[in-house]
């Protein structure tokens, strides 16, 4: 059967053919369908490793454990689809500008990786290191840009503060007059920061993996993990039970729900977070611009469409329903700093989950449960890191050590006291 | 949208009120433990379903309140004041 995009249940057996020019002209040519680029398979009894959640956590994870070693069969779970969560909700924002060393060297790696991440997958991902400029209101915002930007060239990350004509050079549309309410002192200007596709980055780790032998089961909700002495033993699922050893949980949204079938309690309150797109129109923003006084962020789409992103919603729930105080307070603040703007209509609004952790970090690596390992309460960061939790919950995974970098966010950190304070580097105040 | 049946203003959206959450006990401090000090400091329920939580109704009648609410549908299902009731 076909739909216009391959057969319907996705290839079997055969791998997919590398993209190339080539390839492109060939099937321009034949009007050939593009074959679908990751297999379905039957749940099997047993893996020896089941990742929860295949957005770019979970698909990173699995994508770095084939690659990276050698550990068996591998399933990443989910109740959607690829990238249906979280993954495909953020604002596609990619940055290490943070303000703990160790949340700087461990972001950093992620934008090393998100580099020649097009090349890694043979899938454009359309990172576009386009400059971020996070805006300072007031002495007390820029002088935590000033500490920001000390620590972050300590670590070796192109980071400074810039005053208000080089602003205005960067982003000739924003409203540098000094005459509004929140007048603009300077911005924490972090050059190799950028957006990203962030659709392609799902489907690029989900294709890599596949071809490695992974399987993805798609439409597969988690119903309980099984514990026998303190040890995992398998997942029930809605499509039947798998025996596995190790659970990964890779859910946004959801870690609490996910850890509690294990008793682990995780320190997470989840809050939606809204995001609105606008009608597309030229190209006139290069940067990506935040202002965290007024709770928004703004960037333009390949496509020209503005994408803004905002503050948390100020309640815990599960809800994924837009609200109209968030579009109206929106609209206030980007009017604020771009008042050329106001013509503009937006397309849609949406939002999505953020399991908000006390520090701002996340919580990642093992658990009191033997096999239960855990790769969450991003907040507002997850997009961002997803290569780099990948790559190290990998190597957790297959050697049984916590690799340097993620030992600062493990879970027992709140129980010692050892907390790492991130919320400096929120984007906006949460 | 969130719109809380005040019992002192009757119903009024969400944003005229300050979300206070899950209310717990907080232990003593003069003789609770590391662990116990932590687990109330960290330690959230956050879960899908009814809870009851505390709202301040900031921008109306000033009252603390203890709502009804699903975190899944945000529906609300009683708002009863918090004190005194």
């Amino acid at each position: 059967m076909l739909n216009g995009n391959g057969k319907l249940n996705g290839y079997r057996g055969r791998k997919p053919a590398r993209y190339s020019a080539f390839d492109l002209v060939r099937h321009g040519i034949r009007h050939g369908e593009w074959p679908r680029v990751w297999r379905e398979h039957d749940l099997s009894p047993a893996y020896d490793v089941v990742i929860v959640g295949a957005g770019v956590h979970g698909l990173a994870t699995a994508y770095y454990l084939a690659v990276n070693h050698s550990v068996g069969r591998i399933a990443v779970v989910d109740r959607g689809y690829v990238g249906g969560g979280n993954s495909g909700r953020n604002t596609a924002i990619v940055r290490s500008n943070y303000l703990t060393p160790e949340g700087v060297r461990f972001y950093d790696r992620s934008v090393d990786l998100y580099e020649h991440l097009s090349a890694d997958l043979n899938f454009n991902v359309m990172f576009s290191q386009r400059g971020h400029l996070t805006l300072a209101h007031s002495d007390a915002s820029l002088r935590t840009m000033a500490w920001r930007a000390e620590v972050n060239k300590l670590e070796g990350i192109d980071s400074s503060v810039i005053g208000p004509e080089e602003i205005k050079q960067l982003v000739p549309y924003l409203d540098t007059s000094g005459h509004t309410h929140y007048p603009v002192l300077g911005a924490l200007y972090h050059p190799p920061g950028g957006t990203i596709r962030h659709d392609a980055v799902n489907w690029g780790y989900a294709r890599g993996a596949d071809a490695r032998g992974v399987e993805i089961h798609q439409n597969t909700e988690v119903l309980g993990i099984d514990v026998d002495g303190g040890k995992v033993t398998g997942v029930r699922t809605n499509r039947g039970r798998i025996s596995t050893p190790v659970v990964v949980n890779c859910t946004a949204g959801h870690a609490t729900l996910l850890s509690d079938m294990v008793g682990v309690k995780m320190p997470v309150i989840t809050h939606p977070l809204q995001a609105a797109v606008t009608e597309p129109v030229k190209i006139f923003l290069d940067a990506v611009v935040v202002s965290g006084t007024l709770h928004v962020y703004v960037s333009q789409t390949d496509r020209g469409e503005l994408v803004f992103g905002a503050s948390t919603d100020p309640y815990a729930s599960y809800s994924m329903r837009g609200s109209l105080e968030f579009t109206e307070e929106l609209a206030g603040h980007v009017l604020e700093l771009m008042p050329s703007i106001g013509k503009m209509r937006l397309l849609r609004q949406w939002s999505g989950l953020c399991d908000m952790t006390p520090d701002f970090s996340p919580i990642m690596g093992a658990t009191p449960v033997e096999g239960f390992l855990v790769d969450v309460g991003w907040g507002t960061y997850g997009f961002k890191a997803g290569p780099v939790a990948g790559e190290t919950m990998a190597e957790l995974i297959a050697t049984g050590k916590t690799p340097e970098l993620i030992a600062p966010f493990e879970l027992a950190r709140f129980a010692e006291g050892r907390l790492v304070g991130e919320k400096g580097a929120a984007s906006v105040g949460h | 949208m969130i719109r809380i049946p005040c019992p002192f203003c009757g119903p009024r959206n969400s944003n005229e009120f300050a979300y206070k959450g899950e209310s717990r006990r907080r232990p003593d401090p003069a003789t609770a433990t590391a662990e116990e000090w932590r687990a109330y400091l960290y330690g959230h329920d956050n879960p899908e379903g009814w809870v009851r939580e505390g709202w301040y109704h900031r921008a109306g009648c000033r009252r603390y309140l203890k709502v009804e609410r699903h975190t899944l549908t945000n529906e609300v299902r009683s708002a009863e004041p918090a004190v005194g009731a």
